[in-house]
């Protein structure tokens, strides 16, 4: 809901995330379901590595001619009866959006699940202009009734149980029998499809994101599993697209070059249910359909990032696969990081948007396992453009001190070998000796953070590098047993 | 209202000022004039590159597998008899909902008399609606509807079951032969408004990860196709 | 994949290898790096250790990269005398195989010699394998061991059959595989000391897995990832032996086990 950033107090989120014993459930839960169904959804098509390949190309192409493609598109969209409206940053998008609903007296704005909307934290904004946004993604419309934000990019409501949804629509769907049974999830599903179904019904605006712009034809395309995309541009009387700049392609084949590693990289399935190309409002004789169409293409610094390091990020297709197989984010969960996009994919983008400042502790908490890379099907460098990020914080100075002289002290002894040896042996000699006993240590200073939990091995005694020389000045062979 | 005329400025001078281009390269202009006028068909999975009868039964097999049902019927005149068939198993009033589509509104609908069939848009009362398919897509077992002035799309999303007439002969390999007959079909490039691929009937996985059908759309996808391939 | 330079250096005489014995085994587990030399000089090779320190990962992975160049510097001058640069690491081989280049891009002087030199570093087990084209080693060890999948070996090095083909030669060694093999052990370097209770959490994981597969002896080809797996089952009071994969391969499975204690003194 809120765009409100705890993302420099990720550590105090994590620790509170791992002793949430209800949301470890959850994500134990929903984890390797999504890991297994993108494996078996691949292992059905060998070509998802040169999709893979096409797609990174496509994006690459569309990126370096995006100026072009954009006019192209806005041409196109307005031939079809549309307007596209540029925003500059999240503001401006806040300000067009609310600009059309109060032009046409919208009082309900239905939405489908976005991740842009979040990111302009647009939903704060209507209400704040007395307009009231419905979300109609199921996991978007649960965590929009607990006051939450999404904790995964396309599992919205991942972190949640189903017993705190059934308490949560005990306490919001007041006009339903108290005494109703939703012990199945059935019954939550068609409890929310006929709340829901009114609300759709009535809504003067309806605003999705897009998944995919299409430069030739002007179209916007947008994938749900649920439907709920469609009824929101279908039944109001206007139709809003919020979407970033970096969605586009240039035809509608690129698009389907897309969306073949899209669904299978996001729920494992070979298409999602509902793939909608809108093209503009409703035609003279259409019996449906919104009067309007309208396209928000919103920059909020996606162009800067063009010219650098970063640019390969803006090839993302928002997926999700990164964060199913992240450790830290099966871990942790969404909310940890802090704003709104989590995982892998968040920990680049985040920094570039509220400033390295306050988001250097995401690209610092990865241990660089390198899986995101391997599974992201638009072949992002991620691990390289978190270390992107770590760069850029050790070189504005902004390492905590302790970190800072630690690094500081060991580079100085790494670069001086004269030293170095002398002192790793001295010191592997003493913690040797000291837990030669017990072969490990329960407690070590300077390492607190890893004895709390796990034992530290005493080494075994002189280093390597010591015992080789010694071995080699005596003129006995590499092989002798160790003395 | 429109974006004031600086906003698109100071976002197109931005991205090209990233890129360290103008907008007057002509090579650049070429090479999206050349990308957009050849649209280039990508990879195309081997999957559906099948003889027209393996096709077919490769997009039955996938629709079904989407959890789509399916009626194989040898002419367009066995519909409305399979329709009726279909609401009578399942205890749904003999009535539906479709769009003037003139090869919908060619069928014997005299064969099935106990049907009541009307015409238009839906407004979410109506339990069943009927569309006529531009397409099916064998390689994910996906249906291609247009909106159009005979084709309402809340039909296929409003109505807890959708049916869907789709010819044998229609039944491509990929979504790239798809847009081919899209293409021909629409040659001065105006699409209808909306394009709308489906793939099995309306889920959610939202709670749990548990999948369950029906979530806003259609509880119930059936497609009733129609003839031998071409 | 092999230089033409040392592969005719190759037929003449018997490769000429530099250990890049990483900064953890030097310090904390020496045997491990006698372990890499004797299956080295088993599989024909003349082995030496040049002065080293580190090959720069930490710096390199905390954005420091003067200090990383530096050290890639000093990595190259002590090894490129060699014809293979061999690491008992696949995160340290990895480091220099695949980042040393970064370091140097645009630099005509420096591009040509890390090329040459990056060509010729490789991770223990992959380099017997795929490079010497060793198929079996002279070893024993009595015990259902198991295997986890280092990322960077895995991820960056392509390191998975090669571990496995040879442990597939020891006598008396099972090979029970454990769910999620490639998946993190929550390590990460200086991660688990900036962010200690998420790398917990990842390694109870992995604990749990470890003890699910009913393996007595847990290896791996990371001496990182090794001490802290080893650190979680030993503070929960497991009964699992964890060793470097080289140790097995080089018949020197019977001294004590990581973290286990060293055994008292003779006389």
């Amino acid at each position: 809901m809120s765009v409100a950033i705890t993302s420099p107090e990720f550590k105090q989120n994590a620790t509170e995330a791992l002793a949430d014993p209800q949301l470890q459930a959850a994500l134990a839960k929903a984890g390797p379901g999504f890991v297994g169904k993108r494996r078996d959804a691949i292992a059905k098509l060998p070509e998802f590595d040169a999709l893979r390949d096409s797609v990174r190309d496509i994006k690459n192409h569309t990126l370096a001619h995006l100026d072009l493609y954009l006019e192209r598109f806005e041409e196109k969209v307005r031939e079809a009866g549309g307007q596209v409206h540029f925003a500059v940053d999240a503001a401006e998008a806040r300000e067009i959006i609310t600009g059309i609903c109060q032009r046409l007296d919208a009082r309900t704005v239905t939405k489908s699940k976005s991740m842009v909307s979040e990111e302009i934290g647009i939903n704060d904004h209507l209400a704040a202009a007395g307009i009231t946004p419905v979300e109609t993604d199921l996991g978007e419309y649960i965590i929009q009734i607990r006051g939450e934000s999404p904790s995964h990019i396309i599992a919205p409501a991942i972190h949640l149980n189903k017993d705190q949804v059934e308490a949560d629509f005990r306490r919001v769907h007041t006009d339903l029998p108290a005494d109703r049974d939703l012990v199945e999830p059935t019954a939550l599903l068609a409890e929310a499809r006929g709340e829901l179904r009114q609300r759709f019904l009535a809504a003067d605006v309806g605003l999705t994101g897009a998944n995919v712009l299409v430069a030739e034809t002007g179209a916007a395309v947008i994938v749900t599993n649920e439907g709920n995309a469609d009824l929101t541009q279908t039944l109001p009387k206007a139709h809003i697209v919020l979407a970033s700049i970096e969605k586009l392609v240039p035809t509608l084949e690129d698009a389907h070059q897309l969306l073949r590693v899209l669904a299978r990289s996001a729920s494992g399935q070979d298409m999602s249910v509902y793939t909608t190309f809108a093209c503009g409002p409703r035609r003279a004789l259409d019996p449906d359909g919104p009067g309007e169409f309208h396209v928000v293409l919103l920059d909020n610094g996606r162009s800067a990032m063009l010219g650098g390091t970063l640019k390969e990020m803006l090839r993302c297709i928002r997926c999700g696969a990164c964060m199913n197989h992240c450790p830290v984010y099966q871990s942790v969960g969404g909310h940890a990081y802090g704003w709104v996009y989590p995982g892998p994919m968040g920990s680049v983008l985040t920094p570039a948007m509220i400033g390295i400042d306050k988001g250097a502790n995401l690209p610092n908490a990865s241990t660089f396992c390198g899986r995101c890379e391997e599974v992201c099907p638009v072949r992002i460098p991620l691990p390289k453009l978190l270390r992107h990020w770590r760069q850029q914080e050790f070189e504005r100075h902004l390492t905590p001190a302790p970190q800072r002289y630690g690094l500081k002290l060991w580079a100085f002894l790494a670069r001086n070998g004269w030293l170095y040896r002398p002192a790793t042996r001295l010191a592997m000699r003493a913690l040797s000796l000291f837990g030669r006993d017990k072969g490990r240590f329960a407690s070590m200073p300077l390492a607190g953070g890893w004895t709390a939990t796990r034992d530290f091995p005493a080494p075994e005694g002189d280093t390597f590098q010591a015992q080789w020389r010694a071995r080699k000045a005596a003129g006995t062979t590499s092989r002798s047993p160790a003395p | 209202m429109t974006s004031t005329p600086s906003s698109r400025d100071t976002v197109l001078a931005s991205v090209r000022r990233a890129l360290g281009v103008t907008s007057r390269e002509a090579p650049r202009r070429q090479e999206v004039e050349a990308r957009l006028a050849s649209h280039p068909a990508g990879v195309i999975p081997a999957r559906a590159q099948l003889p027209p009868a393996e096709r077919l039964e490769l997009f039955k097999a996938m629709a079904l597998g989407a959890a789509s049902s399916l009626d194989h019927l040898a002419s367009a005149a066995e519909v409305p008899g399979a329709i009726a068939a279909y609401l009578s198993t399942r205890d749904l009033p003999l009535k539906l909902l479709r769009g003037a589509d003139p090869r919908l509104a060619a069928l014997p609908w005299s064969s099935a008399p106990q049907i009541d069939v009307w015409i238009g848009p839906s407004d979410g009362r109506q339990p069943v609606g009927l569309s006529h398919a531009f397409a099916g897509i064998a390689e994910s077992g996906t249906l291609v509807l247009f909106s159009g002035a005979d084709n309402p799309t809340t039909l296929n999303f409003l109505p807890d079951h959708h049916l869907v007439v789709l010819e044998a002969k229609d039944v491509v390999a990929d979504y790239e032969t798809a847009w081919a007959r899209v293409r021909a079909q629409f040659p001065d490039g105006q699409l209808p408004r909306a394009i709308n691929m489906i793939t099995g009937p309306s889920r959610s996985a939202d709670i749990e990860q548990t999948l369950l059908l029906g979530a806003h759309g259609p509880r119930s996808l059936h497609v009733l196709l129609v003839g031998a391939p071409s | 994949m092999t230089a033409s330079s040392a592969s005719d250096a190759a037929s003449s005489r018997p490769p000429r290898v530099g250990l890049f014995v990483t900064c953890l085994v030097d310090t904390i587990r020496p045997s491990v790096g006698f372990a890499a030399v004797k299956l080295l000089e088993d599989a024909g090779c003349d082995v030496d250790v040049p002065r080293q320190t580190c090959c720069g990962q930490p710096a390199f992975n905390s954005g420091d990269r003067v200090t990383t160049r530096a050290l890639a510097e000093k990595t190259i001058a002590a090894f490129e005398s060699f014809d293979y640069v061999v690491a008992p690491s696949g995160s340290c081989a990895g480091m220099i195989k695949t980042h040393y280049p970064e370091l140097f891009v645009g630099e005509p002087d420096w591009s040509g010699r890390v090329e040459r030199f990056c060509a010729k570093v490789f991770e223990l087990t992959s380099f017997l394998v795929d490079v010497l084209g060793v198929t079996r080693v002279e070893a024993r060890y009595d015990g259902t061991v198991t295997y986890h999948d280092s990322c960077s070996g895995l991820r960056e090095l392509q390191v998975k059959a090669q571990p496995r083909q040879l442990l597939a030669s020891v006598e008396g060694l099972a090979l029970t595989e454990l769910a999620d093999s490639d998946t993190c052990c929550g390590f990460g370097g200086t991660f688990c000391v900036k962010y200690p209770m998420v790398s917990d959490a990842i390694v109870g994981k992995k604990a749990d897995n470890i003890l699910a597969s009913g393996a007595d002896t847990l290896l791996a080809g990371d001496l990182g990832c090794l001490m802290n797996m080893a650190g979680k089952l030993q503070r929960q009071g497991r009964d699992v032996a964890v060793r470097h994969v080289a140790e097995v391969l080089a018949g020197m499975g019977d001294g004590p086990a990581i973290g286990a204690p060293a055994p008292a003194k003779k006389g």
